[in-house]
């Protein structure tokens, strides 16, 4: 049992010197800013910037984020503050089944209907002309798949919150969406924050929903209405052809490890902004 | 004086009550959102699988060429996708198991250990499957290994191991101290007291953490885009690719054959089909076993 | 009087607080000796230095002697489960095993390695007979242990405590869960068993020690005030808090 123990916690270690070691080749003929910071993306000429595969990660990411946050706060303060208990009851399973749909089925559900509506409504409703695949229809899809991820965390922090301080703001006089707001909300910040970090990583590392819908055309998009082209999108469309052209496989790789340490980054920043918020409500 | 006061109290309460009003319907709103789409998403999926959902389709591997040929059916994938589902469970359950009671016994002495298990694991969900799939394939290629099933299964068990050990451990962390107590009382080994009294108490934990990785294990196709390969054929060794329902949907869909097209629809609704039975499961079998359970 | 179990210069440390000071006692063979004291004194923390219960958390620190048979049983040397089994844990409210009654009771004898039917049926029949229970569950013994009333459930905890054939009997407030009737039962049969058990017993409730002791250690705030035969102790207390104690003054 304690080798068990011991190699769990070698693991990430394991996984970031693998990829580093892959990684290598190109950052040798390559300088990392370079890498991050240029947009031009033609492996066959050896030129490989990753600037706008990372933008379009962040634009898909942030927007999602933006979708999600008030939905889920909204409704967690709905479901741990004011619904009836036959409501909790329906509303948990939903948000199980929810978090258990797999990422293609996602991706086919934004391909039936999220495309559709923005090629066909959204966009022609602001005067914009786009075939449905881009950013703002991969966050939409995005949103969708975070929000149970960040509601159950929010739901637990809500919880969480002790009854007793609840009660003595209510008996000081003030009505029940007083002290939501200017109590549990208060209280709930730091743990808020974190959940929403969270969700941000796990959005960022989304592989098949976002590459169905968001058009992977590698050039750094401007608009919402624009293809983009997150970067585990990259790593899983041209991994059949890396083997075949010099340096792309180390290119990729190289995208997998940026990808794994702004996701372990984001991971880490806001488990341990948890673990001190626990602390102190002790 | 009194009459200006009440007359400002007066306003001040109709905004508050205007705003918990309108707070009121935005939440409502948000869960009815959240119910709606969980719909939309089932709907959709059913109602372009189903019809293309027949005996045939399941039964039967894809015939003459797989994003060309327009006979057989998905048999190849489903068959894949158990397989790989349930060797990586049953290896993610067999190092899981003893981890987490490991945890929850031998290292109660040290705290501080725990949480830094604990800790890692946390970090390790949050691992993209992606990055698993990048990392198993650099090990392949350094190994020389070829695609197959074995390779497979051994990425997925890594991506639900924390998965596994933390929704077991979760159950355990909430035994009361006083059930150890009684068992330590009575003479027994940590080994004992975990495998069986802990086990015991906590099977619903155990068959929750189980059905959750097996969900995740059977849906996710990142880790096994590299790793798994892709094939026609239904797998009868450990050593051969095998063809997964995720990847199955994801690369029939893109197809202008519409026979390949349905494939990747009956796919996408055999695979929901399997994620709903799995939660329905795991809420029925917890329910089901907590008659031997000590409530407290 | 022989002493079963001897205490020596015990010290208790929880999270640096000191709760246990400079214990020092006797426990006389196959009586009952009762620890006596208001709540908080460290009552339930001393008889979980008795079968090192302690070790559990890491949160507490031992310092000092315990002695049964002659045997510091604080020594790290020793084997930790072969000691608890010397030992029956009655705790304040039942904790059934996940089991069924049957194998709640044959559990101590099973780890020990006695795995044969007819044994364990023979014995398990015998210890539920001792624990006053076997006429009511004889026709359920497959029935979960849950599902018992709380007061069956404490004498089949009792009845799996004795079925590891201890020597000494720890009771740490065994009724304070359950009704006058169930606590009546089990003081009667703390009564029939010192003839072959110690038994240590942990109450605060005055009335259920003068029924029961036969020697009475007194605790108040981490330390041994008084320590004594019963009729002695009862009759003429020494010290000024053990008379506030017994007149009531003190909770």
């Amino acid at each position: 049992m304690r080798f068990f123990s011991l190699f769990l916690l070698l693991l990430p270690i394991c996984i970031c010197l693998g990829l580093v070691w892959k990684s290598l080749p190109i950052l040798q003929e390559h300088s990392l800013s370079v890498l991050l910071f240029t947009a031009d993306w033609k492996p066959m000429s050896k030129t490989f910037g990753f600037a706008a595969f990372i933008v379009s990660s962040l634009w898909v990411t942030l927007l999602a984020l933006l979708f999600a946050a008030p939905v889920c706060i909204l409704s967690a303060i709905h479901l741990t503050q004011y619904a009836p208990r036959r409501v909790v009851k329906v509303m948990q399973p939903v948000v199980d089944i929810l978090a258990g749909i797999p990422s293609v089925v996602y991706g086919v559900w934004g391909l039936l209907n999220i495309v559709p509506w923005v090629s066909h409504t959204l966009a022609p409703a602001l005067g914009y002309e786009t075939s449905g695949y881009n950013i703002l229809s991969a966050s939409i899809v995005l949103a969708v798949m975070i929000i149970p991820f960040i509601l159950n965390i929010l739901i637990e922090i809500f919880r969480n919150i002790p009854l007793e301080l609840q009660e003595s703001s209510l008996a000081l006089g003030a009505n029940r969406w007083y002290t939501i707001k200017y109590v549990l909300m208060r209280k709930a910040f730091p743990g808020i924050i974190s959940a929403l970090g969270l969700g941000l990583s796990r959005a960022f590392g989304e592989t098949m929903a976002v590459m169905m819908v968001a058009g992977n055309v590698s050039r750094m998009p401007t608009g919402a209405f624009q293809a983009g082209y997150p970067l585990p999108a990259l790593i899983a469309n041209n991994y059949g052809e890396m083997m075949s052209i010099p340096l792309y496989d180390s290119a990729l790789m190289l995208a997998a490890l940026i990808l794994f340490i702004i996701v372990l980054a984001f991971n880490l920043i806001s488990r341990l902004l948890i673990l001190h918020y626990e602390k102190i409500s002790k | 004086m009194k009459r200006y006061l009440s007359k400002h109290y007066t306003l001040k309460r109709k905004i508050q009550v205007l705003e918990e009003l309108f707070f009121r319907s935005a939440m409502l709103t948000a869960s009815i959102l959240i119910t709606l789409a969980l719909c939309s998403i089932i709907w959709s999926i059913m109602q372009k699988g189903l019809p293309c959902l027949s005996w045939e389709m399941i039964s039967q591997a894809p015939k003459g060429g797989f994003y060309f040929g327009k006979e057989g059916g998905i048999l190849n994938a489903i068959a894949g996708s158990v397989y790989l589902a349930f060797g990586s469970t049953l290896l993610a359950f067999v190092i899981g198991l003893p981890v987490a009671l490991y945890l929850n016994t031998y290292l109660q002495r040290a705290p501080r250990l725990v949480t830094i298990i604990r800790f890692i694991l946390d970090l390790l969900w949050g691992i993209p499957s992606i990055v698993y799939g990048a990392f198993g394939f650099a090990l392949m290629v350094f190994f020389r290994l070829p695609s197959s099933l074995a390779a497979g299964i051994i990425i997925v068990a890594l991506l639900i191991l924390p998965i596994m050990i933390r929704a077991i451990d979760e159950g355990l962390k909430s035994s009361p101290a006083g059930l150890k107590e009684a068992a330590y009382s009575l003479g027994s080994t940590n080994a004992e007291l975990s495998f069986k009294i802990l086990t015991r108490q906590c099977m619903p934990a155990i068959i929750t953490a189980i059905l959750l990785s097996f969900g995740r294990a059977i849906g996710d196709a990142a880790s096994v885009l590299f790793t798994t390969g892709f094939t026609d054929n239904i797998p009868y060794s450990l050593g051969q690719p095998a063809a997964t329902l995720p990847l199955s949907i994801f690369f029939q869909l893109s197809s202008p054959i519409p026979q390949v097209k349905e494939r990747a629809y009956a796919a996408a609704a055999v695979l929901t089909i399997i994620i709903l039975i799995t939660s329905i499961l795991s809420r029925l079998l917890s329910k089901k076993h907590n008659k031997n359970i000590v409530k407290f | 009087m022989e002493s079963k179990i001897i205490i020596e210069d015990l010290d208790l440390y929880i999270n640096g607080d000191q709760i246990l000071k400079n214990i020092n006692l006797h426990i006389p063979k196959n009586k009952i000796t009762v620890i006596l004291g208001p709540s908080g004194c460290g009552k339930t923390s001393l008889m979980k230095c008795m079968n090192r219960l302690t070790d559990i958390y890491p949160e507490m620190r031992i310092r000092g002697k315990i002695l049964i048979d002659n045997e510091n049983i604080l020594d790290t040397h020793q084997d930790v489960t072969l000691l608890r089994k010397k030992m029956g844990l009655l705790s304040q409210r039942p904790y059934p095993l996940p089991m069924s009654i049957f194998n709640n009771v044959a559990f101590g004898m099973k780890i020990n390695g006695k795995k044969k039917k007819a044994y364990l049926q023979h014995r398990v029949e015998h210890y539920l007979k001792q624990a006053n229970l076997w006429d009511e569950v004889k026709h359920r013994l497959k029935d979960p242990g849950t599902s018992l009333s709380i007061g069956q459930q404490q004498r089949m905890c009792l009845a799996r405590g004795l079925a590891v054939d201890p020597d000494i009997i720890l009771a740490d407030e065994p009724s304070s869960a359950l009704d006058p009737i169930s606590s009546l039962e089990i003081e009667k049969k703390f009564v029939e068993l010192k003839e072959n058990y110690t038994i240590v017993l942990v109450t605060h409730i005055l009335r259920q020690a003068m029924r029961l002791a036969d020697y009475v250690v007194f605790m108040y705030l981490g330390e041994v005030i008084e320590q004594g035969p019963a009729k002695e102790f009862f009759a003429s207390p020494k010290t000024e808090i053990t008379k506030a104690y017994l007149s009531g003054s003190i909770n």
